[in-house]
């Protein structure tokens, strides 16, 4: 729950999400589920001479697997959070 | 985690507003199908009618001709819109033939597989995503 909590903030910011495949994808974060789907707009493949056909999709993707770099995340609140869920409060 | 019951149709990462329209599905080994929309359910699993594969090549790219489809959603990685504005596809790409399913192996476009194995020797093999092309190897 602490993560969906915390993308729930993240959302209208840009994040970059990469996938188990290398996939990388920046875009604005529409929405999170408790699965941690994520649903991106106006996205964009990071490296485009890496997957130029990657082109294919700009208007939104729901993804299924990610792993978030640290340029996406801001870690003072997650920490914060982090204490507040260890505590139990 | 209990098991996804039937009002997680209508959370915010539902697919709803993705019926009937075309889209992209990326799958765990790699393939991209594309194809309109049809169905979904709380576990991602997709309908997708007129599916095709796209198989691109460097600058090459082949259709294969599916059908009516439904896919498995833990195989899902991503399901993208495709925007209808933008192309399709970038505008240097070369079309291969639109193929039948079962035509692969007789092949009468030597060439693009030719260019499929150059490839492949050319790129490093990372992960699995390209093992399944192995068996077009035509030695």
């Amino acid at each position: 729950m602490l993560f969906f909590s915390y993308f729930k903030e993240l959302v209208g910011k840009e994040v970059t999400v990469e996938l188990k495949n290398d996939l990388a994808i920046k875009g604005i974060l529409h929405s999170v589920d408790q699965y941690l789907n994520i649903k991106l707009e106006n996205t964009r493949v990071v490296d485009q001479d890496k997957y130029p056909h990657m082109e294919l999709f700009h208007k939104g993707s729901v993804v299924r697997y990610v792993q978030l770099p640290p340029d996406g995340v801001d870690i003072d609140i997650l920490h914060d959070a982090t204490r507040r869920e260890a505590r139990g409060g | 985690m209990s098991w996804p019951g039937q009002e997680d149709v209508f959370f915010s990462t539902s697919l709803a507003s993705y019926l009937d329209k075309k889209l992209l599905v990326l799958l765990r080994d790699g393939r991209k199908l594309l194809g309109i929309l049809r169905s979904f359910d709380q576990f991602a699993n997709v309908v997708l009618e007129g599916a095709h594969e796209r198989v691109i090549v460097g600058e090459l790219y082949c259709d294969i001709v599916l059908g009516l489809y439904v896919i498995r959603g833990e195989n899902v990685v991503l399901i993208g819109e495709l925007d209808p504005e933008r192309e399709e596809l970038p505008a240097s790409m070369t079309p291969g033939w639109a193929i039948q399913r079962g035509d692969l192996k007789d092949c009468f476009f030597p060439f693009f597989f030719q260019a499929q194995k150059a490839e492949k020797e050319a790129s490093d093999l990372k992960g699995t995503m390209r093992k399944r092309m192995e068996f077009l190897d035509l030695d």
